[in-house]
Parts: structure tokens; sequence; C-alpha cells
């Protein structure tokens, strides 16, 4: 087991570097003057510039550039933005709230997923299915910027269910819209594959000998499909985590949500450089730490792993 | 139908029949409508006794098993008919009664050991569930006298391992002490042991015996082996396409099978009282000219007596261990044997004996670690690309899988032109010639050219296959377990053509396989293999009458039906 | 050899000795049939055969083809759509935010542009990036995959880690980061979208392609092939390939979707396509601003993204269960 967590622990050292390297490559080591293109359509402030270079050490050769880069990634000194704030305490005032989006639309993936995939499964083939199926296609179907003007039309403006944009503080009220939308195309996925993997589980022999062995059906359901079927959705929702957190940008767009994504979006728009080598290099981060925990909960979840490493 | 009615009368007027499957007809539902899979199925089994269901795949065995026990799958169901278990018919009973029933009234111990444990619960947890579920004292020394009951040694460690610790044989007896730690009155065994190898088999089922008599449990077991079924039931009922066609005391059956089906049977049942296959000698040579043997496979006798001198062959494999470590695992250990053109030789083994590694190297699909093959005269490790083409062309294979050795996406056609097309050999009219030649020699209409595999059934894609090696017209043939997917009466039946073919074109065999008794029927040679080592060879009368090492005896002993002698011409085809 | 084996005479002596009906079917009722005979009672059929006569079957594979047909035929001849070409017909700004009028079914947009002429005429820009993604996509990880999965060993672990790497650049996030490039900034066409979305999507189609082919690379048939002396490319090449198609294929239809809406979110965010091209990632962005008072000129370029996406998918899932690898063993 120990093997195992240390041997897909060193498997992810050279993805982060792979990634980190990638990233830094592609915004500071192309033809043409860096920092000039960072100031994209706007005129370039020389005093800003002169700080930027020797910020990012673009008199040293790319390797120090890039090794003095990680170094500052460990240490949380990430440089400033345009405006003159140090990045890490602006990633401290985004981090949190797009956690608390992504999170929360997890939960509710979870929780509806697993339900609808469960009931789903058990009645293959039957009018719940049938629905539910068609329903998931078209979720997945519709992107999620039209589902989010969508539902932010009609629950929000139209309906006044919720509020259509979120206040600075983003409570977890206000985020509840935003949330469901994030997590939406995600719960199609989650219900599909909870459905397929209950239907697989269902015709497995040992469910079949678990009811021979005069098993109630209820025990049967919960105790020989549903823990079998969880394990890959599981492994999924781990990694989604990640994946929500960077794909956030869309939805807090939409709802003006005070997070990772909206920053990263202006910072896009803005052509600041920095900022958004910075956001990604966190979110590809939390990635790979997110990866390694689905990792250890899988070991955790399929005994069959453990000692396989 | 009227006499099979009589009989049950006759039978129940001493004493109830624990189970009595009347008139059973179940039917499926597919895409393609509804299917009947048994029709008219009767049988009793009376309390304590072992009743065995023996018949091919697809003949409705295990379906009417599952019958009695409820658990028939999703699409199935009872079309007609009683199943009356203590005289109550569970045919038609409500789930709820069927759950009281199963585990403490009915139990079962199925296929296949692999798939049948739940492989992210402890084994300890699993037994727990079933007394538990069947409201049976279940603490920690209930769970370990279970499994310890069914001959697993250190029961209460093992109790808290995980199936992926087990051996086949052990899930099998976890299986088991599942299966009967309620102490059922009826135990439904399907196919118990068909998924292990033979000398554990045998264990696994005298301990299902001793079991079963002790605690009074009446059997059903289902089988594809009428000699496990005679050797093991005191009654055997035969079932052929969904329908009974014959049953009664299994010596008898055995010694005066009545039914045309049973007789042919008991006359294809590899049993160790059969002969040697001589099959185009005898026959005549009614289709012996249709291919004169091309030029380099000249049969003649200046070629050196010996085609494949194996000498301390070794093969040792590193498996790894993370991190860079690894450990050598000697799968061949010096291995040394020779076959004799136009001869078969047989290596038999067990599964992890090496014997297909063995077949490997011979393919020279896989290089030996030191040792070597000599083919014709030539050391195999010493050819260059193109003298390698050449001998694949000389040396073929048959693998085990029907369903995996051919592409499912070439027909027929391109699968057996294949070869010839690699080869270079003739234009388009002469290979299309050469493949209905071939489909000829293997006794398939030529039709079947245009079809696809998924369209034939086991045997004839065995058939597809040879007819794919012999494309080339080799010398020496490889079959890796070739019929031993087969059911009983397709495995005779392709035995028979290999046996044609080898005296019509003088191929020499090299035939892979763990059942002896096949061996008995085709092989010329014999040798055991166990655990990578070679541990007896000689020629098949030698090592199956006065067999020298304990290993060979163990292997012999464990053939199910070796002590029910038949009268030998009741055993040649 | 086993101490508890138990002679079956002795054994059926143990109970009370039952008399056991010797019971014979009539063999009328159960007549013998030839042992393994060949059915040539049906035509043959491939296993692509097969799959085509369930698909026909289908009703989400024959509304998802059909709509697939439309928008590939809109995205050819638009003009055949749509008497009105927006891009010489210059936008009436005394039609803003007007209603459906005749010859004008779906009303104007704020700049009083034809909703639905730049719905018609901008099927073209996500179609041809959606479909040429999707081809590099199979080239690039296709080859990747197989190559991987055929050989294993430090082929296989190199490409695995280079992948890892993809991986953690979500598709979005890799195409902005990737966006700021000056080459990109300046002198955005659809084929830099497709460029930029093949970099990122690749791995996903060499991972199933790895996964295919390892699944195939050790079955018997390969083996066979091998020593009938095909090469071990010629193998890669003849057997496993053509046998890992089908989840290859399967998951390239759902892309070719997830492609098409990854270009109009990018084109939305305003780091896509220029606002010069006419996509409905840029209208539904244009029209974003007045949605509360004009919401058809959002609804519409949405509709018509969210039935091209959904029929690719619908195709995706209908081929997914046409070419069923669990299926085809029987």
């Amino acid at each position: 087991m120990a093997t195992y967590i240390l041997k897909r622990f060193l498997q992810l050292i050279p993805v982060f570097l792979g990634a980190t390297l990638l990233v830094y490559f592609l915004v500071f080591s192309l033809p043409g003057d860096p920092i000039v293109a960072l100031f994209g359509d706007k005129p370039v402030n020389e005093a800003v510039a002169a700080r930027l270079r020797e910020q990012y050490h673009l008199d040293q050769p790319f390797w120090i550039q890039y090794l003095l880069y990680l170094k500052g990634i460990f240490t949380f000194d990430l440089g400033q933005d345009f405006s003159g704030r140090p990045i890490a305490a602006v990633l401290g005032e985004v981090f949190p709230v797009t956690a608390r989006l992504a999170v929360m639309a997890l939960i509710f993936e979870a929780v509806f997923g697993i339900i609808f995939g469960l009931i789903a499964g058990l009645r293959k083939g039957k009018f719940f299915d049938g629905t539910v199926l068609v329903a998931s296609l078209i979720v997945i179907g519709i992107p999620i910027f039209v589902l989010g003007f969508l539902l932010q039309f009609t629950i929000g403006v139209q309906l006044g269910w919720a509020k259509p944009t979120v206040s600075s503080a983003a409570t977890v009220q206000d985020l509840i819209l935003p949330a469901i939308v994030l997590g939406l195309g995600s719960f199609a996925y989650v219900l599909r594959l909870t459905r397929t993997s209950v239907i697989e589980n269902m015709n497995a022999d040992y469910v079949r000998t678990a009811t021979a062995k005069g098993l109630s059906r209820f025990r049967v359901v919960r105790v020989h499909i549903l823990r079998n079927s969880l394990i890959p959705v599981i492994t999924f929702l781990g990694a989604d985590l990640g994946a929500l957190m960077g794909g956030a940008i869309v939805t807090e767009g939409i709802f003006n949500v005070p997070g990772v994504g909206n920053r990263l979006y202006r910072a896009v728009t803005q052509g600041e450089g920095p900022t958004v080598v910075s956001i990604v290099t966190v979110l590809v981060l939390i990635y790979v730490v997110s990866n390694l925990l689905v990792d250890l909960l899988y070991a955790w979840l399929d005994p069959r792993i453990r000692y396989d490493a | 139908m009227n006499a099979s009615v009589e009989i049950h009368e006759a039978g129940a007027s001493a004493e109830r029949p624990l189970l009595e499957i009347k008139d059973l007809a179940i039917s499926f539902t597919t895409s393609n409508g509804e299917v009947n899979a048994v029709r008219n199925a009767h049988l009793t089994v009376m309390p304590g006794e072992t009743v065995a269901i023996v018949g091919e795949s697809g003949s409705g065995k295990s379906t009417t098993a599952l019958a009695a026990i409820g658990l028939l799958p999703g699409n199935g169901r009872v079309a007609a008919g009683q199943v009356l278990f203590d005289g109550e018919d569970i045919a038609h009973a409500s789930e709820k009664r069927m759950i009281e029933l199963r585990g403490n009234s009915i139990g079962m111990v199925p296929q296949d050991p692999m798939s049948n444990l739940n492989p992210v619960w402890k084994i300890g947890y699993q037994v727990r569930e079933t007394l538990k579920a069947n409201g049976l004292p279940s603490g920690p020394d209930d769970v370990a006298k279970v499994l310890s009951e069914a001959g697993l040694p250190d029961a209460s460690r093992r109790a808290n391992q995980y199936p992926h610790e087990f051996s086949g044989g052990m899930r099998q007896r976890a299986l088991i002490a599942i299966g009967l730690s309620c102490q059922p009155r009826l135990l439904i065994a399907d196919e118990p042991t068909s998924a292990l190898d033979v000398t554990v088999q045998r264990q696994i089922l005298d301990h299902l015996d001793k079991m079963t008599t002790e605690l009074g449990t009446a059997v059903l077991l289902i089988t594809h082996d009428l000699g496990l079924a005679a050797e093991r039931a005191d009654k055997v009922v035969v079932m052929y396409r969904g329908q009974v066609v014959e049953s009664g005391p299994s010596l008898e059956l055995l010694r005066n099978p009545q039914h045309p089906y049973t007789q042919r049977l008991v006359a294809s049942a590899p049993s160790l009282a059969s002969r040697r296959i001589q099959a185009a000698k005898e026959l005549g040579v009614e289709s012996g000219d249709l291919l004169a043997p091309a030029e380099d496979v000249a049969v003649e006798t200046s070629m050196p007596e010996e085609v494949l001198q194996i000498e301390n062959l070794t093969k040792v494999f590193k498996l790894r261990s993370g991190f860079g470590r690894s450990t050598d695992f000697t799968a061949v250990d010096n291995v040394s044997f020779s076959v004799k053109r136009g001869t078969t030789t047989a290596i038999v083994g067990e599964s992890g004996s090496g014997k297909s590694t063995v077949a490997q190297m011979v393919l020279n699909l896989l290089q030996p670690t030191s040792g070597k093959i000599v083919f014709d005269g030539v050391d195999t490790s010493t050819l260059n690309n193109k003298e390698i083409f050449a001998f694949r062309r000389r040396v073929q294979p048959i693998f085990q899988d029907p369903y995996g050795s051919l592409d499912p996406m070439y027909s027929i056609f391109r699968t057996i032109e294949e070869p010839l097309r690699t080869h270079k050999i003739g234009d388009k009219a002469s290979r299309e010639k050469k493949v209905r030649e071939l489909l000829d020699q293997v006794a398939l209409p030529q039709s079947t050219m245009q079809r696809y595999p998924n369209e034939l059934s086991g045997g004839q894609r065995q058939r597809v296959a040879i007819a794919r090696a012999l494309a080339l017209d080799p010398e020496v043939i490889i079959c890796d377990e070739a019929v031993s997917a087969l059911d009983v009466l397709v495995q005779a039946q392709v035995l028979n053509l290999l046996a044609d073919l080898q005296s019509r074109l003088g191929l020499t065999y090299l035939f892979i396989t763990h059942d002896l008794a096949v061996v008995r029927q085709i092989a010329d040679h014999v040798c055991v293999m166990e655990k990578g080592k070679l541990v007896e060879t000689g020629s098949t009368d030698e090592v199956f009458d006065s067999p020298r090492q304990d290993y060979t005896k163990a292997l012999l002993n464990a053939i199910p039906g070796a002590h029910l002698m038949l009268p030998p011409e009741a055993a040649t085809a | 050899m086993t101490p508890e084996n138990i002679a079956p005479d002795q054994r059926s002596a143990a109970p009370a000795r039952r008399h056991i009906e010797h019971f014979v079917a009539d063999f009328a009722e159960t007549p013998l049939q030839a042992t393994d005979k060949v059915k040539e009672d049906q035509a043959p059929l491939s296993l692509w055969g097969e799959a085509w006569k369930n698909l026909r079957r289908q009703p989400l594979f024959l509304i998802s083809a059909f709509l697939i047909l439309v928008v590939v035929a809109v995205s050819l001849f638009p003009s055949l759509f749509s008497g009105i070409d927006p891009a010489s017909e210059a936008c009436q700004l005394a039609n803003s935010d007007a209603g459906p009028a005749a010859g004008h079914p779906l009303g104007f947009t704020q700049q009083g542009c034809d909703v639905y002429a730049r719905v018609i005429f901008g099927t073209r820009s996500s179609v041809t990036v959606g479909l040429f993604t999707t081809l590099g996509v199979l080239l690039i990880g296709g080859i990747m995959g197989a190559l991987a999965g055929y050989y294993g060993g430090w082929v296989d672990a190199v490409l695995a880690r280079v992948n890892d790497i993809f991986f953690a650049l979500p598709l979005i996030l890799g195409a902005i980061v990737m966006m700021q490039l000056p080459v990109f900034r300046t002198n955005r066409t659809a084929w830099t979208l497709v460029l930029i979305l093949v970099t990122f999507g690749w791995p996903q189609i060499a991972r199933i392609t790895r996964g295919a082919v390892i699944e195939v690379r050790n079955a018997d048939f390969v083996t066979a092939a091998r020593s009938l002396g095909v090469s071990k490319f010629g193998a890669l090449l003849r057997h496993v390939l053509p046998n890992s198609l089908a989840p290859i294929i399967v998951v390239a239809t759902i892309s070719l979707g997830t492609f098409i809406v990854a270009e109009s979110t990018l084109s939305f965010l305003g780091i896509g396509l220029p606002p010069s091209v006419m996509s409905w990632g840029n209208d539904i962005q244009a029209a974003q601003a007045s949605l509360r008072s004009n919401p058809m000129p959002l609804l519409w370029p949405a509709i018509a993204l969210s039935i091209t996406v959904l029929s690719f998918i619908m195709l995706g899932d209908a081929l997914r269960d046409a070419l069923d690898p669990k299926a085809r063993k029987r």
C-alpha cells in the first residue's frame, strides 16, 4: 500500500513539472518580446516593463527563469499583478469562493447523479430509465453557457426563485444556482456512469451468488450492487473537483461570481500574463493533488489495487 | 409423456421427493422474440440423494437448476409446469418466500470461483452475511468454523483476507462453505469444479461429497462431464436441446444407454478406457487424393526421424515488483524432449506448468533464456528474419479459444487466404481454389467462405483455424489446448478430424493440453510437466498403464470416471 | 492419494437403496440433430453489417443522422437556406431588436441584423472547427495511442507521462493560455482554433486508442497472424487497429460535439474566432447584453448550437450501443 502511494506520488511529479513548464514556455518563451505581448493592445509602459523583466528574470537563460519561477510557487511569492497587488493575495481572495462553488456543484452532481443513476440502472429499460437517459443526453448536449443563460433568465429573472447574480460576499445561498449550472454536465455524466456500472454489477456472478445466499433484495442492492458500482463513480467525482475549479470560468462569468474563473477571465482580456500563468499553475497543482487523492480513494475502495502495485 | 408421469408416481409412493420438477418449460424474451430454453423437463431429487444433470452447453441444464432456486435471469420466466420443493410449488412463489428458502433450505455452489465472490469484501464478511441473513449465529468463531469445515486451513486468518488473495481452489472452498453454511436440505452445484485443475477438482469434489453425506444434503449437480456425473451421482439426467432425453441410475445409464443421444455422448466421452483414434486408416481414403502433398512437405524417409528436438530449454521471466526491483520466475526449467516426424507428442500439465510457454518458444514467438530448439536439424534461435519467415511456413499453431483465434473483422475466406497472401503463393484464382480445398478438408461447406467468425460455432471456428494452419502445407502443427473449450461431441469430431488429417498428410503434432483423457485419444508420446519441469516422458501406453511418478499417478487418478470401466468398444467413435 | 475418496458403489449403498427408474424419452419427440452443422439459411453478415442492421432500427440514430445531414448541408450551402447573406448585406440599425417580420422569421439583433440569416451562415465555422479538430485529434491521438498500446515498454511510459501533462491542462484552460501568444492574438482564424483544440484534445483519443489496442494486441488471432509470418507492424495495421476502431469511432463522434462547444465557448469568451467571423458563439456573446430586453437573438443561435452538439452526442451514443464490444462476443 505504501509502495503504491509512493509510486503514484512519484509519477505525478513529472506531470506537475511538465504542465507548469508547458504553460511557462507558452507564455514567456516564444518569439517576440513577451513583455510587450503581455501589454497586448495597450501601449507599453516602460517602467512596468522593466519591473516585469526583472521580476520574471528575463535576463537569465530560460531554464533558470523556470526554476526561479518554480521556487516562487513553493514560497508563495508569485509577484504582483498590473495594479501592483501581490498575486498571492489575489489568489487567496478568489480561491475560497471558487472552492465553495466547486464543492457545492460536486455535492449536487454526486447526490442526484448517484440516486438517479441507481434507480435508472435497477429499472433498466423501463420508462424512468428511458426518460432519464434522454434527459441526460440533452443536458450533456447543451453547452454550459447556454444552460447558464437559460436558467439565469428563467429561474433568476422571470420566476425570481434565485438571485440571477451573486453578491461580492458569494454566500452559499447566492451560489446555489451557479453551482447547479456548473454541476449539471457532470451530473448527467455521473448519472450515466452510475447507471452503466449498476447494470454491469447487477449481471455479475457474485450478485447472483449473494441472492442465492438468501440475502434480502435491499441488502443485495446496497452491499453488493451499489458498493461496487460506486468505485468508478467516486473516482470520477474526485478527478472532477479539479476540473470544476478550472472549468468555472464560464459559469462565474455569467453569474458574476468573484472567483478564480472571473479573475482569470479578466486577466486574459486585459492581457495580464503573469496573473494568467499563476492562476493556471495553481489550477494544475489542484488537479495533480486531486488526482493523487483519487488514487488513494481508489485503493481504499478497491482492495485489489492495494496489492497490485 | 405418459411414461414419465407413471414413473414419477411410482417413485413418490414410498417417500416424498425433496425436489420434483414437472413438465417445466422456461422461455427467454430476446430481441428475436420468445425463445424456449427448456421444455417438458422433469426430474426428482429424493432427500439426501445426489442427482446429476448432464448436457452440452445450451442444453438447458443450468437454466433448469436456476429455476429451482428462483434465480432465472431477468428475461427468463417459467412458462409452464411446476417446481415442487418439499411439496410446495416454488416456480411461481413470491420473492419474499424465495428469500426465506434460499440459503437455509436451498443452497447454491456456483461455477466460476473467480467471479462469484464479491472482490471488495473480505471472505469472512461474505460468510457472515449469509449466516446473519438466515438467522444463524454469526460471530467470528462461527465464520471460522464454517470455513474450516469446507477444508480451508487457518480459517480465522483467512476470513480476514480478500478473494483476490485466494487461489482458485481456495475460493471454491469458500463458496462451498457459503453454500453449505446454513445446512440447506438441497444444494445446487452448477459445474462446481470445471474451472479448476483436475487434481484440485478431485479434492474439492471429495470434500463436497463428504460434507453433504454427513449433513444428509441432497445435491443437484450440473455438469458437462458424463464421467464426473456417473462417479459422483446416484442418478443421472441427460438433457439435450432443452429436453430430458434419458434419466436413470448412473452406472446403468453409462453401461446401457438407450436414447441415441446418450449413446453418442457415452461414445464420445474421452474416458480412460478409450484407445488412440485410428482414423483414416480404417475409414478408408474417400477423399485422400484431393490434395497431393506439396514438394516441401515430402514425407520421405531421407528426412531426419526427429523433426523437433528440445534441449535443456529454460525460460525465466522477470516479474516486476515495484521500483525496478524484480524477481525471477522460472516458467520452463531445463526441459528436453524430441518429437518424431508423423507422430503426436502431447505435453500435459496443470495451469502454471509452463506447457504453453514451451509452445510459444517452439513457435519462435518467445526467445528461450537458455537451451535450444532444433527444428529439422537447425537451431531455431540462429535463424535470421528471412529464415524465420520460411520457418513459419513449416510450423503452424492452433489455439485454444475458438472465439479469440479468428479475426472477427475477416471473412472466413480472408482468414484462410491470409497465410497464402502473406507468403505470396499463387494468384487470386488459385488461392480461392486452395481455400475451397482446405474447407473440404476440414469438412466445412464451401459456402462458409463468405461468412464471418461470429456466425460460426466454437467447433466450426476451430475447423477454420485448422484450415488456416494447413494452408501453407506445414510439417508441424502446435495445438495449444485446441479442443479444450469445445463440447464433448464437437471435441470428438475435431479430434477425429485431426487424426484423419495426420494420417493423410503425414503431419506432426505437438499437442498441449491439461486433459489426460484427450491425450489418450490422440497422442503417441506424452511429456508430463509440473511447475516448469518435465517430470515424466514416455509412450502413451507406458505412461497410462504404468506411471512412474507420483504426480503422474495423481493426475491419472484425478480424471473423473477413471474407475468406471466401460467396455472398450463403447468408447471408440 | 485422496483419503476422503469414496468409491461410488460404496456411497450409493449408504442410504437405503431406493429404486431409480430408467426413463427414456420418446425418440420422436427428441430427435437427434447433426452435431455442429453450419447454419446456411441466413445471408452472411460481417460485424459492420450487423452493426448497420442494428443502427437502422434505432430511432436515436435515425434522428441524429438526419439532423447531422441537415447541419452539414447548411454549412456547405448556406445560401440555399437563407436569401439574405449577412456578410454582404449590412445590418440596418433601424431594425434594432425588432421582432419577426416578413422574410425575417426570427427577428433582428440589437445591431439590426437578421437573426435567421446569421444562424444559417454561422453554421459553417462551428462545423469546420469541429470536423477538422476531430480529424486532427484522430490522427495524432490515434497514432500516439496505437504505438503506446501496441509496443508498450518505454514508448508507452513516455507517452503516458506526456498524456498526463496535457490532461492536467483542461481544454478551455489550455486554450486560454495559448491564445495569449502574440501569434494567435493578432491573427485568429478557424484554423488557429483547430490547431489549439487539437493540441489540447488529442490525449483523450490517445488514451482510448491505447486501451482498445491493449485489449486486442494479445488476442490469439494476432498471435496466429504473427506465426503465419505477418510482421509485427503488419499485424498492428491489419488486425489490431481494425478491431480497435469501434470505441475510437464512438469517442470521436462525441468529441466532435464537444469541440463545437469548445469553439463556441472560446468565441463567447472573446478569445475564439474574431468578431468579424460569423459564428454562434460570437452571436451569443453579442446578444448577451440585451438578454433581458430581447432574448431571441441569444436563444436561436443557442438552439442551433445545442441541436448540433446533441446530434453528435446522440449519434455517438447510438454507435456505442451498436458496436458494443460485449455484445460482439456472441
